[in-house]
């Protein structure tokens, strides 16, 4: 069953064509990975589904509803996380308190008045949040500013952030990047393991070690037109595929 | 800690502990008692340097009380807001309209001037919160200055223009006894509030104010303001809907500043549209950025060192301070009169705007960014010693 169906979204910033046409269909608890080069699409196409921007034509459906003129909290609250491309995080709060908040947003929706209880008396919610960043490996981070964390880490705050909230779809742009060899093994790890758990995945990602070892199904993107879409063993051998990335060399 | 040095990198904020998410249920309530008790004491401690009286101490009270709220929006939620003496004024109109209609006592006073201001943040936080940022400034500072002109205006029913909303003999006061001879005074059922029993009523209603304060900064609420302060994108893709968030914070604010309003209409029964004027409003940005905003307590010491000033240093002329020169030679005497006499008296502003350009370039987290540099040298100092 495809749990999120996108049909003919197309996209123009000024004379720039930025998606053209694109149909999408990912399937309910596997990892969608969508590839190209740089500028292709790819980044544009998700804030298509998280109420960023609007498609100029197209629609947009999670779940049976659509994602189309909704706002990006609702657009949340329907069971949509995403980590961004340039790490979106509260850089002035405590890096549990940056888990804290998503947690609060799923356990009491996206208003709720409460101004007279402590934070630390909702025991099961900082529970949560700590062992979501031990997950990710920042347990002993637990009381840094976010503002002072590596690029990587921040990364991986950003991860934990949208994992406390056990979304339906998670959408990782380009998750490993500015990450060491290591860490970005580590963050393949924890991908696979919460796999398990069966939260739908969009992965954008340039390293194609990660690509080839999550996903389920790959979509190629250039120019803002699917090129290729398939399974990882056909994407590999597919001449248009190799033609998009400069003779394979990525590949 | 404060915004304005969160960007500095690394350094030692990188391993501290962040300031807020800590702070324990027993520190914050040991800091509370401390608080109230220094400011039910400040007849005392204040008298060595001359502001033990209670026209002074009242305004310390009633400021911070406006800081305080005043933070609420500025300092955790990151909203400048350029127009919160429009609130001010619309607490004191609505306190003396009860003073005149209903009764001299100062309790419906206080309800319905925190209502008033209120209400009057609700229509303009609504309008206003669409924008952020300068706009966001610019459109608080627009209605601020659109109610003080109709207040001389189209309103002079309801304000009285320029003469100030004042009470009257004849007024009808129908929840009070016939009318005396004179003009009543206001009271707490039956007890007058004057003097230091005015200030008493204020001191105790800032004592409140800063235990709400403290309450919201813990709170999962005021957690959701500071990160929306930090960063309102990710609140949204958070699943928060942040304008509720904001359009409260801004009402909250708001009554904190209609509460300030009432308790001057308390002290004092008169209403004056000046109270709306927007240096008004400028002043108690500058009361929070010098204490300290995002902090709680600096507020409250950012008003009091602003009153302290416009008071103290607005009385001083020629004649006192060759008084303080005395000690000097003649000639020199005479040269130091000349040379401080632009910052004293009238020249007060010039005072506050040199203290106010130091401590921004110096200390930008304000006066509580100061108390935290010498108790963080003190720390390690100790620790040096220990080791
Ligand atoms: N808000 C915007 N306004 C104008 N142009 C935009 C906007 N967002 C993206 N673009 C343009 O659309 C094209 C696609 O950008 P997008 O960020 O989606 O690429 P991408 O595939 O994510 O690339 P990368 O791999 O570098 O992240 C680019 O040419 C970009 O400059
Ligand atoms: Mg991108």
């Amino acid at each position: 069953m495809a749990i999120l169906n996108v049909q003919g979204v197309c996209k123009d910033f000024g004379g720039l064509r930025a998606l053209n046409q694109v149909n999408l269909k990912v399937q309910q608890g596997t990892v969608h990975a969508i590839i190209g080069p740089n500028g292709a699409g790819k980044s544009t196409l998700l804030n298509c589904f998280v109420g960023r921007i609007t498609p100029d034509t197209g629609s947009v459906t999670f779940d049976g509803k659509s994602l189309l003129g909704i706002q990006p909290h609702e657009i949340n609250q329907a069971g949509v996380a995403r980590v961004f491309q340039t790490p979106e995080i509260f850089a002035d709060l405590s890096l549990v308190e940056n888990v804290k908040i998503p947690a609060f947003a799923k356990r009491d929706g996206s208003f709720r008045m409460d101004l007279w209880s402590r934070v630390g008396t909702h025991g099961e919610i900082t529970d949560h949040a700590e062992a979501v960043l031990e997950d990710v490996g920042l347990a002993d981070k637990l009381h840094m500013h976010a503002g002072s964390l590596s690029r990587g880490d921040k990364r991986r705050l950003e991860l934990a952030m949208c994992l406390v909230q056990d979304p339906k779809l998670l959408l990782l742009d380009e998750p490993t990047a500015g990450m060491s060899r290591a860490d970005t093994n580590a963050t393949i790890d924890l991908l696979q393991r919460i796999g398990e758990r069966g939260i739908t995945k969009i992965v954008i990602e340039h390293d194609m070690t990660v690509v080839f070892t999550l996903a389920h199904t790959i979509s190629v993107l250039a120019q803002g037109t699917v090129i290729a879409e398939g399974e990882p063993e056909a994407i590999k051998g597919n001449p248009k595929v190799q033609e998009a990335y400069l003779g394979g060399a990525h590949l | 800690m404060s915004a304005a040095t969160i960007d500095s990198p690394g350094n030692q904020k990188a391993v501290a502990p962040s300031a807020n998410d800590g702070g324990s249920s027993r520190a914050d309530h040991i800091k509370f008692l401390i608080f109230a008790l220094a400011v039910l004491t400040m007849p005392i401690w204040l008298s060595p340097i001359g502001a033990a009286y209670p026209d002074l101490v009242q305004k310390f009270a009633i400021f911070g009380i406006l800081a305080i709220g005043f933070n609420i929006l500025f300092g955790l939620t990151g909203y400048l807001s350029f127009g919160h003496a429009a609130f001010l004024g619309v607490g004191s109109y609505a306190a003396v309209w009860s003073f005149k209609l209903l009764t001299m006592n100062i309790v419906p006073a206080i309800l319905f001037g925190v209502l008033a201001g209120g209400v009057f943040a609700l229509l303009i936080g609504y309008v206003s919160l669409r924008r952020t940022g300068i706009y966001f400034s610019i459109l608080t500072l627009a209605f601020a200055q659109m109610s003080y002109n109709l207040a001389y205006s189209v309103l002079t029913p309801i304000t009285n223009g320029e003469t100030g909303l004042q009470l009257a003999l004849h007024d009808p006061r129908i929840l009070d006894g016939p009318a005396g001879a004179g003009l009543p005074s206001t009271n707490l059922f039956g007890m007058l509030t004057v003097g230091y029993t005015g200030f008493y009523v204020c001191a105790v209603m800032l004592i409140l104010a800063y235990y709400l304060a403290m309450r919201i900064r813990r709170s999962p609420f005021g957690m959701a303001l500071r990160a929306i302060k930090s960063n309102q994108n990710r609140m949204n893709y958070t699943g928060f809907n942040t304008r509720p968030y904001t359009l409260a914070a801004f009402v909250i604010s708001g009554m904190y500043a209609g509460l300030a309003g009432s308790l001057m209409a308390v002290v004092d029964p008169l209403a004056g549209a000046e109270r709306m004027q927007w240096t008004a409003s400028g002043e108690v940005v500058l009361m929070t950025i010098l204490g300290g905003s995002g902090t709680l307590l600096g507020p409250v010491l950012g008003a009091g060192i602003i009153k302290y000033f416009e008071n103290i240093f607005s009385a001083f002329n020629d004649q006192v301070l060759g008084r303080i020169f005395d000690f000097l030679p003649e000639g020199l005497q005479e040269a130091a009169v000349v040379l401080f006499s632009p910052f004293v008296g009238e020249g007060w502003h010039l005072t506050l705007g040199v203290v106010f350009m130091l401590i921004v370039i110096f200390l930008p987290g304000g006066v509580m960014e100061g108390v935290a540099r010498i108790k963080a040298r003190f720390d390690r100092s100790r620790s040096d010693t220990a080791r």
